[in-house]
């Protein structure tokens, strides 16, 4: 009796715009949502974990299907976050737009800017005249934002299992990295460095020496780091063999970044597409070795965050040794000598995708060759994609888990939202 | 596999009713599909082991222009063995009627990507998906009227009689 009620009540429509949805072809899949809802509030119980839940990293909020302790059903919903970047893009020009790719990943800005403005250049023709300088200062300030929003991941996902300290040390040596790059760029979280054919600034003088004594300072602590977190016996049994994500369903989900090369594919675009200076860049693709359990379980996916940093750096020092001597700055260099007076791409459309921090980036641009402005920007995020994989691999996990299964993806909703 | 090589074994085995032209003046060409035989193309790219198109990087939906009343859905399949990439398009008439949404065929029994972008593309630009498993709003709140990524979309003034500013 009382679940008849319940149910009725669900699907009374609420108000006139409701009622107007119902009439649409759309009523279905909304009116089955509700209905399975209010199945499971009576036979089973339904959990909220967040808007405001710490381990779900911001503003998503998963809803449970729970049976005691089991999670029979994940939904997640987003766009808590929602800004609409795309009608941004569409009204702003090419230029303008940067800033706002920023705050996509607003953990790994630099690689937002960085995929948005190569599209760009690509759709200009001019990708080809950018200064070999001006490119490894790129990957340079990219990858120092890789390693920050990795340190990020890390620390927080030490956080959700248990483990406080590892959170407090990540965000102490991620501070360095914030230092450096508002002294580069004048800011601390959203950089807007990166400009399509240059750059806002040449780095700041002394600037390569104390990035050098940055990554002798951070590789001993990533040898600490690893002895306090990644070989924890409480840390791995947490971790090991937990949402297990197979190769084929990463790839058919869309999922990439370390939560495919996880699953064990050394798929990386900075490799496969050779963009920028990273073909003259010597580095490896870690990938997911199942050694504390199954491949693509959850510890692989933290690991393989945590040997990217390792690669990252020894991009860095490459590039600082190239920027040191034969890219060295001179007084006459313009990082905004390439700058276009006018950034008005032929009519085309294009897709760019660059390896951020998250995964594959993409940009997807159509120009009307007439105006500055983008007829559609389409931004692809890695974080969208991977978390659409939630609900496959927590089906019927425990609930400690699916926060232990939530913080290895490693989502930010800034970008998941737009 | 070029290009050209893939427009040919798509020809072969669906003929030039289904494979309708290309787009070959930027940087990437386009296959143009008969909106119909999407999910049939991508299930065919899909599972032939000389493209296995296995990953789905992006699905847009587009409205062109107001004056055109054209909407349609732009497909980037990336083969990860052959390190390939292949753009396919596909569009439709449409008179922008609130019942009458331009509607494609889902292709989220072929790539689960699809489950989101689809939603996304519902949501956004108000394309509808056949066949689709949940097609339910996925940015915005479930009662918002109107479709933002429309080029004839006027911003909403009151939500739920809050003032929007």
């Amino acid at each position: 009796m009382r679940a008849k009620a319940f149910t009725h009540m669900l699907r009374e429509p609420q108000h006139d715009t409701l009622c107007l949805l119902y009439r649409k072809q759309v009523t279905d899949a909304l009116k089955r949502y509700n209905d399975k809802i209010a199945a499971a509030s009576v036979e089973d119980m339904v959990l909220n974990m967040g808007p405001q839940h710490p381990s779900t990293h911001g503003v998503l909020r998963l809803e449970l299907i729970t049976d005691g302790e089991i999670v029979k059903e994940v939904i997640p919903h987003a766009g808590y976050l929602h800004r609409c970047f795309e009608k941004h893009a569409e009204n702003l020009t090419y230029q303008q737009t940067i800033p706002f790719t920023d705050r996509m990943d607003y953990l790994a800005s630099m690689n937002n800017s960085h995929a948005f403005v190569m599209g760009v250049e690509r759709m200009m023709g001019i990708d080809k005249d950018i200064p070999q300088r001006v490119e490894y200062i790129r990957v340079l300030v990219c990858e120092l934002n890789r390693i920050g929003s990795h340190l990020i991941a890390i620390g927080t996902y030490g956080i959700d299992i248990g483990a406080f300290t590892p959170f407090l040390w990540c965000f102490k040596d991620r501070e360095h990295i914030m230092g450096m790059l508002e002294w580069a760029s004048g800011s601390r979280l959203l950089y807007n460095y990166i400009w399509v054919g240059g750059l806002f600034y040449d780095l700041p003088v002394g600037f390569e020496e104390r990035c050098r004594e940055f990554v002798n300072y951070f590789r001993p602590k990533m040898v600490e780091l690893n002895r306090l977190l990644t070989d924890n016996q409480i840390f791995i049994s947490r971790t090991a063999n937990v949402g297990v994500l197979p190769m084929d369903v990463a790839i058919n989900y869309g999922c990439s970044g370390p939560v495919l090369r996880g699953s064990g594919l050394k798929w990386d675009l900075r490799r496969i597409d050779n963009y920028s200076a990273y073909p003259e860049l010597d580095f490896e693709i870690p990938i997911g070795t199942g050694a504390m359990g199954r491949v693509g379980d959850c510890w692989d996916r933290y690991k393989v965050r945590v040997d990217e940093i390792e690669q990252s750096l020894r991009i860095i020092e490459q590039c600082l040794d190239r920027l040191q001597n034969e890219l060295k700055r001179t007084p006459d260099f313009d990082p905004r000598a390439k700058l276009p007076r006018k950034t008005i791409p032929k009519a085309q459309d294009y897709y760019m995708r660059a390896e951020g921090a998250k995964g594959e980036l993409g940009f997807y641009f159509i120009a009307d060759g007439k105006s500055e402005i983008p007829f559609r920007v389409k931004a692809r995020g890695p974080s969208f994609n991977n978390l659409s994989v939630l609900p496959e691999i927590s089906k019927g996990v425990m609930i400690a888990d699916l926060v232990a299964i939530v913080g290895s993806i490693d989502f930010v909703l800034g970008e998941v939202d737009r | 596999m070029s290009f050209a090589d893939i427009k040919l074994l798509l020809l072969d085995k669906f003929g030039a009713d289904v494979i309708i032209g290309e787009e070959t003046s930027g940087i990437q060409p386009a296959l143009l599909i008969a909106p119909g035989a999407i999910a049939k193309v991508c299930l065919e790219l899909r599972n032939n082991p000389a493209t296995y198109f296995d990953f789905l990087s992006c699905l847009t939906g587009v409205d062109y222009s107001v004056e055109d009343g054209r909407f349609g859905v732009v497909y980037h399949l990336t083969s990860m063995p052959y390190q390939l990439q292949l753009v396919l398009k596909i569009s439709k008439e449409n008179d922008r009627s609130e019942d009458n949404l331009p509607s494609f065929p889902s292709v989220s029994s072929v790539y689960r990507t699809a489950d989101w972008h689809e939603r996304e593309a519902y949501d956004l630009v108000g394309i509808f998906f056949e066949g689709h498993p949940d097609l339910r709003r996925i940015l915005l709140p479930d009662d918002w009227e109107g479709y933002p990524l429309r080029k004839d979309y006027k911003n909403a003034e009151f939500y739920k009689g809050i003032k929007i500013d």
